[in-house]
């Protein structure tokens, strides 16, 4: 009783805190730096999309920050959930009388993962221009193995391929970030795009580095969502 | 007559109230399958609610994840949860 | 009614919810649940603040052109820091539940109170 009177108080604490922001501040203009970077993103790095100019290169260095979180985030998931060596799991599995997957999800994630791969990709690589990015294109692929993964739970991912890709796209982000920052000039700054040619406003190949930059970042999340969603799944092997 | 704001208002209200009532029922239900769903129906609402405030990245990110890879993640950490029990159960009779 | 907004009303009263579930039952399963409901709903605060009534999306297209972007778009600072923090929500969620799974491989039950006098 005591405990619930407590945690309602806390909880109304917590209401009365967050107040201010519930009411409506009435703000008619976005902020300076809004500002500048709703002006200056399309004219400085080509990027239709404005969040992308901001995600991938005025923030650059927030989103390695995340990706940082992500990549320890993952490693500590595989940690936890590291399998048993033993080869007891599979026997295991077939003597709880694991059910086979049913025929329908079976042809449907044959027919269905390889498009929603392509659709990754297109998200990833049209993140300057249209709404996604490296983040949305690199759920979209780990969602396509998941569906692989529930049609065929006792399929083994090429774990191999999954570390090479990660880390190289991993590698390969900082080495971009580090190039621009040597080669774009006076005022270049870490994941500056502007080293490749910034092109025309809407095309595919516009924008400088961005969509290279954003297709690591997506193959980064890929394959790191893909590692979560393997370790958590249960021992199949 | 209605204006443009108001019906805007109306509707994110409305997904607002289906939210909270779902992030309630999810919460409290003494059932841990039906608590997960929710909570991945409270995504989807809230993507919904992204896509009105003129965020379809943020929209997108939370349609994919917070629906699909949450729910997912929480689904295989439950059925886990059963193979460790059963595990104890057969090590405890043996 | 005019003088609150009501995105950000929804945000806080799911942060709320999340935090009371979080902190009211005791089942590992369900306080996980709750963070990351109070996850979504301290998302949708942030994205509301950076919502300007009437205007649109961030991205440039036929219908908005580069020249008065910032008088027709909505702030899009806000929604570059969503975006990465729901990506972090589901790594941070997935660690917790392997946490869980961890407890429970170790041979106590799902009540988080029954961890109470354990030494690791």
């Amino acid at each position: 009783m005591m405990k619930k009177v407590m945690l309602l108080a806390a909880i109304a604490l917590l209401a009365f805190a967050l107040w201010p922001f519930v009411r409506d501040v009435g703000l008619a203009e976005p902020g300076e730096l809004a500002t500048a970077y709703l002006e200056r993103g399309p004219a400085e790095l080509g990027t239709a999309n404005v969040v992308t100019s901001i995600v991938v290169s005025y923030r650059g260095f927030d989103t390695l920050g995340e990706v940082t979180v992500l990549f320890t985030a993952t490693a500590g998931v595989g940690g936890l959930l590291a399998r048993r060596k033993s080869g007891h799991g599979r026997k295991k599995a077939a003597e709880r009388g694991a059910t086979d997957a049913s025929e329908i999800l079976k042809t449907a994630s044959r027919l269905l993962s390889p498009l929603l791969v392509l659709f990754g990709v297109y998200i990833f690589l049209h993140g300057h221009l249209t709404p996604g990015g490296g983040f949305q294109g690199g759920v979209i692929i780990a969602t396509a193995v998941l569906i692989g993964l529930l049609a065929d739970p006792e399929a083994g991912l090429a774990h191999g391929v999954m570390h090479l890709v990660e880390g190289l796209s991993g590698f390969a982000y900082v080495a971009l970030g580090a190039v621009g920052l040597w080669f774009t000039g006076v005022q270049a700054g870490f994941l500056d795009p502007r080293f490749l040619p910034l092109g025309e406003l809407g095309r595919l190949a516009s924008a400088g580095a961005i969509p290279i930059i954003y297709s690591l970042v997506g193959l980064k999340v890929g394959a790191e969502l893909t590692g979560i969603l393997d370790a958590m799944k249960e021992d199949a092997e | 007559m209605l204006d443009g704001r108001t019906t805007l208002d109306l509707v994110i209200g409305f997904l607002g109230l289906l939210m909270i009532l779902a992030a309630l029922w999810s919460v409290l239900s003494k059932r841990l399958l039906s608590s997960v769903l929710l909570s991945g129906a409270v995504s989807l609402l809230a993507s919904l609610v992204f896509l009105a405030l003129g965020a379809p990245d943020v929209a997108m990110t939370e349609a994919a994840i917070g629906s699909a890879l949450t729910t997912m993640v929480f689904l295989y950490s439950l059925s886990r949860m059963k193979v460790e029990q059963d595990a104890h159960e057969d090590g405890g009779a043996s | 009614m005019s003088d609150v907004n009501i995105v950000t009303l929804i945000g806080v009263a799911l942060l709320l919810v999340g935090f009371y579930g979080a902190l009211s039952r005791p089942n590992v399963i369900k306080m996980i649940v709750g963070f990351a409901i109070a996850d979504t709903g301290v998302n949708m605060i942030i994205v509301a603040v950076g919502y300007l009534p009437g205007r649109t999306a961030p991205i440039l297209d036929s219908a908005a052109d580069a020249a008065n972007a910032a008088r027709t778009m909505v702030d899009p600072i806000p929604q570059a820091l969503v975006l990465t923090a729901i990506v972090i929500g589901l790594a941070v969620t997935a660690l917790m539940l392997s946490f869980a799974v961890r407890m429970r491989r170790s041979g106590g039950g799902m009540a988080i109170d029954s961890y109470g006098e354990q030494k690791w």
